[in-house]
């Protein structure tokens, strides 16, 4: 595969506050990557800096191999669709698909077949003539993402989408946007703070927090394998617990010692271990591992998510079986159920739900726009 | 209440144009008389135009408000895109106050302060004609400045920065982008500026007075001097011709926003 | 290239900053250094002493600029409230009735009164036929304060009414909802929430009455002279000129400092 982007070292600060701090990415050709991160994590910085809307204070960034930190963003071949859309309210649909074509000066027989072509790729035949401003806000994403692949760009940008449509429409859109990434064969560089969006979508996905990349990988490798207790509570639910690695395969948590499949580690070395909730068994007292009091039993349709108070410290339980509020129960886990980490300066910062509420979890998430 | 209001209304109405209708039925009277309608006649209007100096001061009065009017629509709407790439407040603070003070200067001020720098600056300069039609050029692109910028700002504050940006990202360059993107969505403000410097420096009157050389008299400064003399009616002629000039440009304007509007609502 | 681009941006603005210093800013200092020179450029006192020959029409102008915008405000607020409640349409073409005479040159406003209070005018040839005397209006304060009122009402109405036509209809009523009647909703609603229309219509009307000279000249009928007329007289001749520029200059000091004192108490009141 071709390397086509990549950055080196880059940094940059807004007022003294460091938003990008030595940042070192590869994006290889055709790839679809998204970055991903919570607001005010420095990945929309990360693309305007692709973009060529910021310049780095730092590092140098190469398109090719080729460093592209001076070139101006009307002469890189990269094309972005912003996070409003940014359609020209003063154009129909059809020159707002061509403004790219029309100041390139290309010839209007030309402009119209490609117009069309790229219309009917996002399927929005027929709306040649309609005003930008009367779309629904899918339509509108779908002629933004046409005005910016229509002059064939190398890599194409997309700050957030999908960030303004409902849920529905968010999903059909995001198999859209695979499958005409797929067809067109352009690199996609994707923002967003959804991380099941990220997971669904991405060949690579990069994980940012405060400034700085925490992992980079796969969908999978990301979900089974967090680098760190933040790239852990980020992606999914996760019980986050201090733990001592006793020696190869064997790990003590919350007093007792459990079998797991990780090794490599110093012997006695303090971890951070996370429990995926859906890994939890819920079982006897007696047969438990561990044994606590469920504190909180909420329905979520096809499981119940229960809270169970270990030791003082919350687990998060999914489970299909209904137990009381006050039960005392034991909980199972298999060996290969168990990840074990490194310990961070996100270590003790997440994974424990005892304040844990729905709403705080939708605040959060509503807090989308301009990080 | 509502009837009250109503009369309250209409009496503030029929008060505020009286004298303006008087203004009017007198300038068709036969005589040279204020008071009494002595007979319908079009005398005085035939005096007018018989008159060089209406004319002259007609042609004056368009050519400085449509040089004023250019001049302060161009620099302000520029001044007002590159104050917002100002990355200081205090810089962009201190410029749009000063641009601000002769908004708020009494006129006579604004009028005298500019009368003294060019009278200072022709002696300096030995200048014999000191005050000419440059100089009432430029007090009145000075006392438009404020309002272009005043009526440009808000639309490009209210501009998604995105867009500029999404132009260069399509291949413009800034000023492509500002002619291809900007302009069409400041346009409004632009236009609304421009029409505003133009009445504002159509209308003026204490200002030009202390700015204009001798040889430049525009129409505000021909009814200030005609009406040091003798009172005639001919004045009401020439003013009957202006408030029935701006009474179908306000008409023509309100018509084409009103277009504007239709437009707007059918865009939503 | 990204940064050149940038501040080729800011550049923009340069023309009118250049603008701005040379005929706003500099014109400025020309006032103070007139002030304080005699007419040969020496530095002198002379001016701002020569000052006190004019405090009474300075106090008379005041004064009387003061009583026309307080008319001005008492007429114009019920009339903006009163527009503000009509039907968007009518709304409409009584703003446009109220532009028109706005856009008319004040010359002429102000000679079309003076042809109706003249001796020989329209009100005088009325009342004659009706054997009812004649009224002396010309020449007397209130022919000048009426003038003022008439020339600038519509810059008190117009501010007030934008503010009062865009008052949130919920507010007022919550506040009738809250039990407060008419005159109370006006008075704790409405008043205080168009404080920012009031302050602009009031410095709108004070400000050109205060420098006024025309209006005094015409129905003053050179009786008595407000301090736009002094100002005036003395730049009709270049050895007055410096106290003519002392005097500008306490006139503008004086507006100034109005305008921010009454910009501080809109603030406050919309604040509190």
């Amino acid at each position: 595969m071709k390397k086509i982007i990549e950055l080196r070292n880059i940094s940059k600060e807004f007022e003294d506050e460091k938003v990008l701090d030595s940042i070192n990415l590869e994006i290889y050709d055709k790839q679809f990557v998204t970055l991903l991160g919570p607001s005010g994590c420095g990945k929309t910085t990360t693309l305007r800096i692709v973009g060529g809307f910021e310049t780095p204070d730092e590092g140098e960034i190469l398109f090719e191999g080729q460093s592209i930190n001076h070139l101006p963003a009307h002469k890189r071949h990269i094309n972005t669709v912003f996070q409003k859309y940014a359609l020209f309210p003063h154009l129909n649909v059809f020159e707002n698909v061509a403004f790219s074509l029309r100041v390139q000066k290309i010839p209007n027989q030309e402009v119209v077949k490609r117009v069309k072509e790229m219309l009917e790729l996002v399927a929005l035949k027929g709306f040649e003539r309609k005003n930008v401003t009367k779309l629904s806000g899918g339509q509108q994403q779908r002629v933004a993402i046409a005005r910016a692949l229509i002059s064939h760009p190398r890599v194409l940008l997309l700050d957030e989408p999908l960030g303004a449509l409902d849920l529905k429409l968010r999903k059909d859109m995001q198999n859209e946007l695979k499958k005409i990434q797929k067809q067109t064969g352009i690199t996609f560089i994707y923002v967003t703070h959804d991380q099941e969006e990220a997971l669904s979508m991405s060949d690579v996905v990069v994980v940012m927090a405060e400034g700085k990349i925490q992992q980079i990988g796969s969908p999978t490798d990301i979900y089974n394998e967090p680098e760190n207790a933040f790239v852990a509570d980020f992606i999914g639910e996760s019980n986050i617990v201090d733990g001592v690695m006793n020696e190869d395969y064997k790990v003590t948590f919350s007093g007792h010692t459990f079998q797991c499949v990780d090794k490599g580690f110093e012997p006695n070395e303090a971890v951070d271990v996370v429990v995926r909730p859906e890994d939890v068994d819920v079982v006897s007292v007696a047969e438990g591992m561990l044994q606590g009091t469920v504190t909180s039993v909420t329905f979520k349709g096809v499981h119940y998510e229960i809270i169970v108070d270990i030791g003082g410290f919350k687990w998060m339980i999914q489970s299909t079986d209904f137990v009381d509020v006050g039960a005392n129960i034991g909980i199972y886990i298999e060996p290969d159920a168990i990840h074990i980490m490194k310990k961070s300066e996100f270590s003790g910062q997440y994974g424990d739900y005892s304040t844990f509420s729905d709403e705080i979890e939708e605040l959060g998430n509503s807090e989308t726009v301009g990080d | 209440m509502k009837v009250l209001s109503r009369i309250y209304t209409a009496l503030i109405f029929i008060i505020l144009y009286i004298p303006i209708l008087v203004l009017m039925l007198f300038s068709f009277n036969s005589t040279a008389n204020t008071g009494d309608m002595t007979g319908l006649s079009l005398y005085w209007y035939r005096e007018l135009f018989s008159s060089p100096d209406t004319f002259n001061a007609l042609k004056n009065t368009l050519v400085l408000a449509v040089s004023a009017s250019v001049i302060s629509t161009v620099i302000g709407t520029a001044a007002a895109v590159g104050l917002c790439k100002f990355r200081k407040n205090f810089w962009r603070n201190s410029v749009l106050s000063v641009t601000n003070i002769p908004m708020m200067n009494p006129d006579i001020v604004t009028g005298i302060s500019m009368m003294l720098l060019f009278v200072f600056l022709g002696n300096a300069f030995g200048s014999d004609e000191k005050l000419s039609f440059f100089t009432l050029l430029i007090a009145h692109v000075t006392f438009c400045l404020p309002y272009v910028i005043l009526s440009v700002r808000p639309k490009i504050l209210s501009m998604p920065r995105a867009l500029p940006e999404a132009a260069q990202d399509l291949g413009c360059t800034p000023l492509q982008s500002f002619f291809k993107v900007e302009l069409p969505q400041i346009l409004p403000g632009v236009i609304s500026g421009f029409i505003l410097a133009f009445t504002l420096s159509l209308d003026d009157f204490v200002i030009s007075y202390f700015t204009t050389g001798n040889d430049f008299q525009t129409l505000p400064l021909l009814i200030y001097s005609m009406t040091k003399k003798e009172v005639k009616p001919d004045i009401y002629a020439l003013s009957t011709l202006m408030i029935v000039a701006v009474t179908v440009l306000l008409i023509l304007s309100n018509l084409s926003s009103k277009e504007k509007n239709a437009e707007r609502r059918l865009t939503l | 290239m990204e940064k050149s681009g940038k501040n080729l941006g800011r550049l923009t603005a340069a023309p009118h900053v250049v603008w701005a210093v040379l005929f706003i800013l500099a014109p400025l200092l020309f006032v103070l250094y007139y002030t304080f020179t005699d007419a040969y450029g020496v530095f002198t006192w002379e001016n701002i002493f020569a000052l006190k020959e004019h405090a009474n029409t300075f106090l008379l102008s005041v004064s009387l600029s003061v009583i026309a915008t307080f008319i001005c405000f008492l007429i114009g607020y019920p009339l903006a409230y009163i527009i503000a409640g009509y039907k968007e349409k009518s709304q409409k073409i009584m703003i446009t009735l109220l532009m028109l005479p706005m856009w008319t040159n004040l010359l002429i406003r102000t000679y079309s009164m003076m042809a109706i209070m003249d001796d020989g005018g329209f009100l005088n040839s009325i009342l004659g036929a009706l054997n009812l005397g004649k009224v002396h209006l010309i020449g007397t304060k209130g022919a000048v304060i009426f003038g003022m009122v008439y020339d600038f009402l519509p810059y008190m109405v117009l501010p007030i009414y934008t503010i009062i036509s865009k008052l949130d209809e919920n507010l007022l009523e919550a506040a009738r909802d809250l039990g407060c009647n008419t005159v109370q909703v006006l008075w704790k609603v409405v008043l205080p929430l168009s404080s920012s229309g009031i302050v602009s219509g009031i410095t709108m009307v004070f400000v050109p009455s205060i420098s006024t000279f025309y209006i005094s000249q015409k129905l003053g009928g050179g009786t008595f002279e407000l301090i736009g007329d002094t100002i005036e007289r003395q730049f009709q001749n270049v050895s007055t000129y410096n106290v003519g520029a002392a005097i500008s200059l306490v006139m503008m000091i004086l507006v100034l400092v109005s305008l921010a004192i009454m910009n501080r108490f809109a603030d406050e009141e919309e604040a509190g």
